[in-house]
C-alpha cells in the first residue's frame, strides 16, 4: 500500500532536521505554527523560533532583516496570507535584495475545504512567480516536500514552496530530486499532461484511463514552476499533439501561464488548462470541491480528448 | 568639557558639509528628495561620525552596528554621509540616479554601506527588528538604528513592527523619527494626523525620547540614553524642519520631491556656506 503523508508534517520534521545541522536556520510563523507544523521546530529550538502573531507583513520584512545578517529564514503561514497581504514586503524587502528567505506556505489551493474562499489561495503561484529572484516550487508529495525544503535551505536567495492541507499519496518511481528539472512519470506520444502539486495524482489517474482507451499519454511532474523546465516542455510540444496543464490554482498566472510562455515562444502547440476558472472558491469537502471546480481525473480525460 | 564642545562642533560641521553635498548631488541628478534629506542631516551626521561602530574599509564587518534607512527617499543624506566616511569615492555622488550608478534613486545593496533595500515605505522598522534578533541569536553586541519619516508611520506595517520590537524587548534597537511635519501632499496633520505621537509609542511599550532634531548636543545625548536603556526598544522623536538649512526650502512641501534648479542650487550653497 502506498503511504499518504501531510506535506506540512514533512515540512515541520525537515525543519527540525535542518535546525540540528545548521545554527543559522531561523523559523518564523504568524500564529499558525500548529497548522503549518513549524511548532515542531519551536519545540526543539525555541531560541531560533519567532512568532509574529497575526501580522504577516511584519513577519516578512523582519525575515529580510535577519537574512541580511546571514541567517536562513523559513517564514510560514497559510498561502493566502503569505503572498497577497505581504506581496510588497516580499518584493521590496526580500527579493530586491535577494535575501535568504524561504517562504513555505501551507493550506494552498481549493482543498483547504470547509473554510471557504477567504482561505483558498488560488492566486499565490502567480503572485510569487512574478517577482525577480524568487524561485517557486510546488511539491507533489511528502518526500518531494522534504527534498524541496532541503534544497531551498542550501541554495541562495528567496524561495516560495507551496504546500496543501490534505494528506497526499506518495508517488512511486520518481527519479532523484533535481530542482528546476521536471520529469516524465509515464511516457506517451499522443498527449502530454503536465501537473504540479496534488494534481499530479489526478494526472496519473487520467493518464491510466486514457491509456485504457488506447491513447498514449505522457504525464509530467512540473514540481519547479520557476525556473520552469523549458526543455521538457518543448520536447513534449514537439512529440505530442498537445498539452493539458493541471493545477490547483487559477488558470491565470500559474503553471499554465508559465507553460504557455515557453510553448508559444518555442514550438506553438495547443495548451488546454485544468484549473480554477475565474471563480472564487467556496466551502465544501476537498473531494466535492475538486468535482465542483472540474479538477478531477475525469475532467482531465475529457479535456485531453477534446484536444486530440 | 572642551572635548565635548569640540565634538559637537565637529559634528555640526559634518552636517553642514552633508547638506552641501545633498544640494549638489540633487542638482546634478535633476530629481530626488531634498526636504527630508536636509531635515535628517544632523541626525545622520551624529550617527555616522559619532554613534555607529562601523568600518568603512570593511562594510560587512560582522560586529558593526547596523543602520537602516526606512524612509528610503532620503537616501541622498545617507549617500553623502557614506562618501564622507569613506565607503566610496566622492565622485560617485555625482552619478546619483544615473543608469548603472552604485547610487540608486532609493537605497539598495549595490552601495557599499547599505544593508538592505528600502523605498517602499513602512517596512524599515521590521527590517531593523530582524537585524536586532539576529544579533541576539548570534550573541553579538552590535546595536541597530533605523530612521523613519513621520508620514511613513501612517503605514500599518510600522505598528505591527512596533508591537513586535517591544514584545521581543529589543533594547539593542533604536528607532529615530524624523518628525519634520510634512509629506508629499502637505502637512502631516492635514493629510493624516499621527498625534498624539509620544503616547502612541509609549502605549506600544517603547522608551520614548523627544528632542530638537537640529540640536547636536541633544541628539548625541539621546543616542547615549538610548544605548543605556534596558528591557525595551527606544525611539527618538526628533522634531525637525523640512528642508532645514536652506531658507527657501524650509517647510515647503514642494521641496519634498523636487531637485533645485541651477539658480536655487547657487543660492542654497551660499546660504550653507
Amino acid at each position: 500500500m502506498t503511504e499518504s503523508l501531510y506535506a506540512r508534517e514533512v515540512y515541520g520534521k525537515t525543519l527540525v532536521e535542518l535546525g540540528r545541522k545548521d545554527p543559522n536556520i531561523v523559523v518564523f510563523d504568524s500564529d499558525l505554527s500548529c497548522s503549518t507544523k513549524t511548532a515542531l521546530f519551536r519545540r526543539d529550538f525555541p531560541e531560533r523560533f519567532f512568532n509574529f502573531g497575526v501580522a504577516e507583513q511584519n513577519m516578512m520584512a523582519t525575515a529580510a532583516g535577519l537574512a541580511s545578517c546571514g541567517k536562513i529564514v523559513f517564514a510560514s503561514t497559510f498561502a493566502m496570507f503569505a503572498t497577497g497581504r505581504t506581496w510588497d514586503q516580499i518584493r521590496n524587502s526580500i527579493c530586491y535584495s535577494n535575501f535568504n528567505v524561504k517562504i513555505v506556505a501551507t493550506h494552498a489551493g481549493i482543498t483547504v475545504g470547509p473554510d471557504g474562499a477567504s482561505h483558498q489561495a488560488l492566486e499565490d503561484i502567480a503572485l510569487m512567480r512574478l517577482i525577480p529572484n524568487m524561485k517557486v516550487i510546488v511539491p507533489a508529495d511528502g518526500p518531494e516536500t522534504r527534498e524541496a525544503v532541503m534544497y531551498a535551505a542550501a541554495a541562495p536567495g528567496p524561495f516560495y514552496i507551496r504546500l496543501g492541507r490534505v494528506k497526499v499519496e506518495t508517488i512511486d518511481g520518481k527519479p532523484p530530486y533535481c530542482f528546476g528539472k521536471a520529469y516524465s512519470l509515464t511516457e506517451g506520444s499522443d498527449i502530454a499532461i503536465v501537473a504540479c502539486g496534488i494534481m499530479v495524482q489526478e494526472a496519473l489517474k487520467a493518464g491510466a484511463a486514457l491509456r485504457k482507451e488506447g491513447i498514449s499519454c505522457r504525464v509530467i511532474n512540473m514540481h519547479t514552476i520557476k525556473p520552469i523546465d523549458a526543455d521538457i516542455l518543448i520536447k513534449a510540444a514537439k512529440e505530442t499533439k498537445g498539452i493539458v496543464v493541471c493545477e490547483e490554482h487559477s488558470v491565470i498566472g500559474g503553471l499554465a501561464s508559465a507553460i504557455d510562455e515557453v510553448v508559444a515562444e518555442n514550438f506553438p502547440r495547443k495548451v488546454l488548462r485544468i484549473g480554477v476558472k475565474h471563480r472564487f472558491g467556496q466551502s465544501g469537502s476537498p473531494q466535492d470541491l475538486l468535482k465542483e471546480y472540474n479538477l478531477t481525473a475525469e475532467d482531465i480525460v475529457k479535456t485531453a480528448k477534446a484536444l486530440l | 568639557m572642551k572635548h565635548i564642545e569640540e565634538k559637537i562642533e565637529f559634528l555640526e560641521e559634518k552636517a553642514r558639509h552633508i547638506r552641501r553635498l545633498i544640494i549638489d548631488m540633487l542638482f546634478k541628478a535633476g530629481s530626488g528628495h531634498p526636504g527630508g534629506s536636509l531635515s535628517s542631516a544632523d541626525l545622520i551626521a551624529a550617527l555616522y561620525f559619532e554613534v555607529l561602530k562601523h568600518d568603512p574599509e570593511n562594510p560587512r564587518w560582522p560586529d558593526r552596528d547596523r543602520f537602516h534607512l526606512s524612509k528610503g527617499h532620503a537616501c541622498p543624506v545617507v549617500y553623502a554621509a557614506l562618501a564622507e566616511a569613506g565607503y566610496f569615492k566622492k565622485e560617485e555622488l555625482w552619478t546619483l540616479r544615473e543608469l548603472g550608478s552604485i547610487l540608486q534613486g532609493h537605497p539598495d545593496r549595490r552601495t557599499p554601506g547599505i544593508e538592505a533595500a528600502s523605498g517602499s515605505l513602512g517596512q524599515g522598522l521590521s527590517v531593523a527588528l530582524g537585524m536586532s534578533l539576529a544579533g541576539r541569536i548570534d550573541k553579538r553586541g552590535y546595536r541597530v538604528y533605523v530612521l523613519m519619516g513621520d508620514g511613513e508611520i501612517q503605514e500599518g506595517n510600522i505598528w505591527e513592527a512596533a508591537m513586535a520590537c517591544s514584545h521581543y524587548k529589543c533594547d539593542n534597537l533604536c528607532a529615530v523619527l524624523d518628525y519634520n511635519g510634512y509629506q508629499i501632499d502637505g502637512r502631516v496633520c492635514d493629510v493624516m494626523g499621527i498625534e498624539p505621537i509620544k503616547e502612541k509609542w509609549v502605549s506600544f511599550g517603547w522608551n520614548v525620547l523627544e528632542i530638537d532634531g537640529h540640536n547636536m548636543r541633544r541628539i548625541v545625548s539621546a543616542f547615549e540614553k538610548a544605548a543605556r536603556h534596558k528591557g525595551a526598544p527606544t525611539i527618538i522623536i526628533a522634531r525637525t524642519t523640512k528642508g532645514k538649512g536652506v531658507s527657501f526650502m524650509e517647510n515647503i512641501a514642494d521641496f519634498h520631491g523636487r531637485a533645485p534648479t541651477e539658480e536655487e542650487t547657487k543660492k542654497a550653497l551660499e546660504e550653507l556656506g
